[in-house]
Parts: C-alpha cells; structure tokens; sequence
C-alpha cells in the first residue's frame, strides 16, 4: 500500500449528503478484474451528459459542466469535501480505487458509511471526520473565487489552511500507523500466524460443526 | 459475569487477539464469493504466492453479471463480453485455488444472500463475510455477517481473519404485532423512516420485540439484509426454536451427534436478560402500514396511504436541498398521494425478496389477474435455481406467466442492473430490491422500494396500491 505522511491539495466541495458508491462509481464499471483505471469514471452519471460505459474515450464525452469535478476552480484537487454519511451503499471498493485513481487522497465529511471509511485505508486514503461546524466553514472556504489549498500532516494529525492556521483532526492510532507506513494488512495478520492456528485448533474441539 | 449481548457473544468466541489499541484480530468462520469483488482478490493472492487459508471455509457463485433470459449454454449465453469475461474468471480462479462454486447451470446457483441459508452453509453463531453489503442478511441466523472490501476478501481468503474494531451495539425492538398485510419488507423500511440512513453506522444491531420474533426466517432475512441501509455493516436476531428447525436438514449443516452439539450452542446465542445496549430503539408494530420509498436514499420512505412530504417543511436546510434533489432526480411533486404514482415496470427479486416466501406473497396477489396495460415490464426473478424450482413445484411460476410477468433464472438482475435488466431513463420501477440511489435500476431510472405483495398489486393496478385493500 502508499504511505501516507503529508499532503498537499486544493479542496473540491461536493455539497450533498449521503453520496452512495454507486454514485462515486456506477455498477457498469464493476465489470473490469482490474484495480486501476477507475478514475476517468468517478461520479460518471454526474460528470458527463451522456451514459457512460466501458471502453468509451472519456476525452470526447460531454461534460456536466454544473458538476463540481468539471469547474475550473477545482482541476487537480486532491481532496475532496463531503457532507454526512459520506460513502453509504454498496461495499464495493472500486470506489476508492476510483478516486484515489483520480488523484484524491483525502477526504473530509461530517460522517462516513463504515465499509468505505474502512476500505479507504485500504487504498492510501485518508478520510476525516469532523463536526458539521468545521465542515460549514470549509464549504464557505472551498467556495469561494480562489481554490482553498489544505495541508495535512498525518504524523500530527492537523490541516493546515493559509490564513486560518490548524486544525487538529482524530485518527485510529492502528490505522495511522498503517497509512504512515504503508503497511500490507496481510502481512502484519500473517505474523501472528501461531494465534490463529491455536485459535484454530480450540474452535476444532468446541464448535466441530463450523469445520464441517 | 456480566451479562451479555448476543453481539459480545458473537464477536467475544471469534477474537483470535487484541493488539494495544484494541483492535482485534477477529476469525472467520464462512466467505462467500462471487465475481464481482473477487477478482481482483485473487489476483492478490497470485502475486504474493500465497493460498486459502482454509480453502472449505468459501463458498462462491456468480450473481451479480448473469442473464436472466434463458441460459442453456451457460457463460456463452452471457452476450456482454466483459460481463463474460468476469465470470469466467471466477471459475478459473475457483478452479486455481480449490474453491468450491457453484456455477452458472448449477441448480444451487443464485445470490450468494439466498444461496448461504438456502445451503445451511451460513449457520447460527458463525462470522460470515462477503464481498458485499448486503452479507448482513445471514444475521437473521444468529450469526455475525458483514460486508468488506475486495482488500478484505483477499484478507479473509490468505488468513481466515479480519483485523476489526468492535462496534457499539444498538437493540431495535419492534414491539407488538403488525397487522394484516404488513411484511418483513415494510417492517425494517419503517424502522430505516425511524433511523435514517445513518442511524446504525457504527453500531451492529440486533433486531428483536414479538413482530421480529413472529416472523419466519426468510422475513427475518429480509429485515437483516437491509441493515446496512441503516448505516449498520451488521443487523441479527436472536436465535429460537425456528431459526433451528430451518438449519436442519440443509446440505452444508451437521448432523447426528455434532448437530445436538451445536443446538446445545445455538440455544445460548441471544442477548442475556439484563445485557446492555449503547442504544435502544423501540418501534410499535401495530402502527406500521405498507410503505413506499419516494426518493432517492432508503430513508426517503411513507406509508402507502399518505403523500409525498414537501421540503418546505424541513427546518433543516441541507435535508430540504435533499429533498427537492431526489423529488426532482424522481420526478415528482410534494403533497401527491402515493396512490396517484403511475408505475412503468416492476422488478420482484433480490437478495431482499426472492425467496419462496416472497415468490408465494406475489403470486397470492397476481393470482387470477392481468399486470396492467401501462407496465412495459413486470420480471419476477427467484434468488436462486433452488427457489426457482420450488415454485415451480407449486405452481407459482405459471400464475406469474398467466398475468403477464416475465419468470426469469435466478440473479441479481434489475435490482442493480448490471446485467440486461434495467431501466431507461425516467422511468418509474415498483421495486422489492433494497436501494432507491439515483442510476441504480438504470440511468436516470427511478426507483420505489416496496414489499413483494405491494409490488405485485401494483403491476396489476399500474399505480401504487395499497395491498390492504386489494
């Protein structure tokens, strides 16, 4: 996985609650075996006028220009600005593979689903929680004439903004350390390798039905 | 000892350890797979050179990319060639790593939410995870079932674990009876009205109160696996005496001795009198009517006999800019009945309600009488081979046929529309399927979930209905 210490990046607010991830990626996308890719297809039915599919040349497709991803003000951003319950739906992670394929790499949101907020640590994602009030002034911020440019610095958990200084944000300690690190899940679970076959073993005697 | 919730009792006898932050390292008694989620797992595992931990723990079927329409030559009938291709890959890597699978032409092919119970092959008190949201389903047995990630599948496959935090615990008592004509279906939209769409993130809850004990397994089913549209990864009820009748006998369950063992073990899998809960929910059953969704989240939910609610009514301005989003997206007016809703198609199946149960509700409707001039498609899709069969048994299959429904082989179908099965833009679907997001059933396409009865009568009307009186 890619570490994640710092980054730099110009704020994309997307202003509606309850962003499900059938809308970050839609299903006709699901059919690729591939992990990349995904990015020219995040938010597709609310990025382009016309019904997206795979293998289309993206680069000629039509443009939403009312959606926030296609206004000038946000070409490049890094980090995405959301509203409650930011996330929900289906489990599928090709969410996260889209976006961080399209260059996020953080995102903030009043609340998450839980299968996405897990899923993006997965990917070199970052996402933050914070209280709606923080979250109301950095929609004012990101909406303004100039793009709003974030600093976040994982190692002291803090945002750094230009002329508002810094905000503190929470991380699970066991997930930062993983981001920080770059650390393969797989990798860290496989070391305990003697726990789970002891755990094994036991559940053999008690439960023999689950082995069935 | 304290008293436990049944949540504490299914997570506490699947820890395998607890790092310093609390975290644990939790075990994994089922997986099931399917190809959507799984292929980029797989290819995982090929890269590291690594293996199933325990290749007999999975269980897999293609669901999600399937037709249908009549398949006789299996994954060469599947006409999209990159659906083809994910399916195929399924096999070859079910093949390449010994995972048993049930494929396309299998009889016990079907959606993997419908296949696991079906099978006996998601018991009470285990851990099951799917690459899929909707693994919360088999809590209705008494397990712990949640949806992961593709990162978690291959994390599942490589070492029969998940690292997981524990959640907070949350009872949602459904208290009384519910009167005639009121389902599973409408019970847990009702309690999603309640909640909200995120009233359960972070919490795993267990479903209980008399309306939740009377319901047979297949409702309990159908209320666990839409809690995670209430924001909960993980929805359960307590095991009984019919949560054990239904496990007997199935292919995947013990027999003899180890199935008096188990019984001994499943008759504890309930929350101690006295357990405490971070939050309890209680909800009256006697005052739950049928419901219709009107917009464009679960949550966005009335009953059958009143009206679209007006944003203008909502104090809180990012809910009312919701709300007239999704009554724009939806393409309707505030304050309209729900019975002046004209409906264009109507989908009866998946992992929600496509199991005999839900089949028999239908056709008691369909019965005797023609879907309406106005329905372009009505499509009654069983949830598995096993389901379909059994209606055809009792004859449900040529009821639906004789009114005018299309009765299809087992799939995911329209309820997320990868396959075929789709709307055009704008029109309106009478859905048993668990999401109404913009684009789900098809681009532009607009959603109203329902129970399978409501849905039925309201192919025979051509509008919303409200079952009671039909």
């Amino acid at each position: 996985m890619k570490k994640f210490e710092t980054f730099t990046g110009i704020v994309c607010p997307l202003d509606r609650s309850n962003v499900d991830t059938d809308a970050i990626i839609p299903k006709q996308f699901l059919k690729s075996i591939k992990r990349s890719g995904f990015g020219p297809n995040l938010f597709d039915e609310w990025r382009y006028l016309d019904h997206g599919e795979p293998g289309m040349d993206n680069g000629k497709r039509p443009l939403n220009e009312d959606f926030v991803l296609n206004d000038p003000r946000y070409q490049g951003a890094g980090i995405l600005l959301g509203r409650k319950n930011f996330g929900c739906g289906s489990s599928r992670e090709h969410a996260p593979w889209a976006l961080e394929d399209y260059g996020f790499r953080v995102i903030i949101a009043p609340s998450f689903a839980d299968i996405f907020f897990n899923n993006c640590f997965k990917n070199g994602i970052l996402p933050i929680v914070f209280q709606e009030e923080i979250i109301d002034n950095l929609f004012a911020a990101a909406g303004g004439d100039k793009p709003l440019e974030i600093a976040v610095d994982l190692e002291a958990q803090q945002l750094k903004i230009a002329e508002d200084g810094v905000i503190p944000f929470e991380v699970d300690a066991f997930r930062k350390h993983c981001l920080l690190n770059g650390l393969d899940d797989i990798g860290l679970t496989l070391q305990h390798v003697d726990a789970i076959k002891t755990y094994e073993a036991r559940r053999r005697q008690e439960a023999p039905w689950l082995f069935g | 000892m304290t008293n436990k919730t049944l949540y504490d009792k299914l997570w506490d006898s699947h820890v395998v350890r607890y790092d310093e932050s609390d975290t644990a390292l939790l075990y994994i008694d089922r997986q099931l797979v399917h190809e959507v989620t799984s292929p980029q797992a797989f290819e995982g595992l090929r890269i590291a050179g690594r293996k199933p931990w325990r290749v007999e723990a999975n269980l897999a079927t293609p669901d999600h990319n399937v037709p249908t329409t009549s398949r006789p030559n299996g994954i060469a009938d599947i006409s999209d060639p990159i659906a083809r291709i994910q399916v195929e890959t399924l096999n070859a890597n079910c093949e390449e790593f010994g995972l048993t699978e049930f494929t396309m032409n299998d009889i016990r092919q079907g959606i993997v939410h419908v296949v696991g119970p079906e099978q006996g092959a998601t018991l009470p008190g285990m851990t099951v995870v799917c690459g899929d949201s909707h693994t919360s389903t088999h809590g209705a047995m008494g397990a712990l079932a949640f949806g992961i990630g593709t990162s978690e599948v291959e994390h599942a496959l490589a070492t029969q674990c998940l690292i997981q935090k524990k959640s907070k615990s949350m009872l949602i008592s459904v208290d009384g009876k519910t009167a005639p004509g009121v389902t599973a279906k409408d019970i847990v939209l009702a309690v999603i009205g309640e909640i909200g769409t995120a009233g359960g993130t972070g919490y795993a809850i267990e479903f209980g109160g008399q309306a939740i004990r009377d319901l047979s397994i297949e409702g309990r089913l159908t209320v666990c696996n839409m809690a995670i549209e209430a924001g909960a990864r993980a929805g359960f009820v307590a095991v009984d005496e019919k949560t054990i009748d239904y496990v007997k006998g199935r292919p995947y369950a013990p027999e003899g001795e180890t199935l008096e063992q188990a019984i001994a073990n499943w008759q504890t899998l309930h929350s101690d009198e006295g357990a405490e809960f971070d939050r309890v929910v209680n909800i009256d059953a006697s005052e739950i009517k049928p419901q219709v969704t009107w917009g464009t989240s679960p949550e966005m939910v009335v009953s059958v006999d009143t009206q679209v609610p007006d944003p203008d009514r909502v104090d809180d301005p990012v809910k009312a800019e919701g709300m007239r989003r999704a009554l724009d997206y939806m393409g309707l007016e505030a304050g309209t009945p729900v019975s002046e809703i004209d409906v264009d198609k109507v989908f009866i199946g998946s992992c929600t309600n496509s199991r005999i149960e839900d089949m028999r509700e239908a056709a008691k409707v369909a019965k005797g009488r023609r879907v309406a001039d106005n329905i372009k498609l009505a499509l009654v899709v069983p949830g598995s081979g096993l389901v379909k069969q059994q209606a055809g048994a009792e004859g449900l299959d040529k009821i639906f046929i004789d009114a005018g429904f299309e009765w299809r082989e087992p799939g995911c179908s329209m309820c997320l529309a990868m396959n075929a099965d789709r709307l055009e833009p704008g029109e309106r679907c009478a859905s048993t399927s668990n999401r109404n997001f913009e684009g789900r059933q098809g681009q532009g396409g607009r959603t109203h979930l329902v129970s399978p009865a409501m849905a039925a009568a309201a192919a025979i009307a051509g509008y919303f209905v409200d079952v009671r009186d039909f």
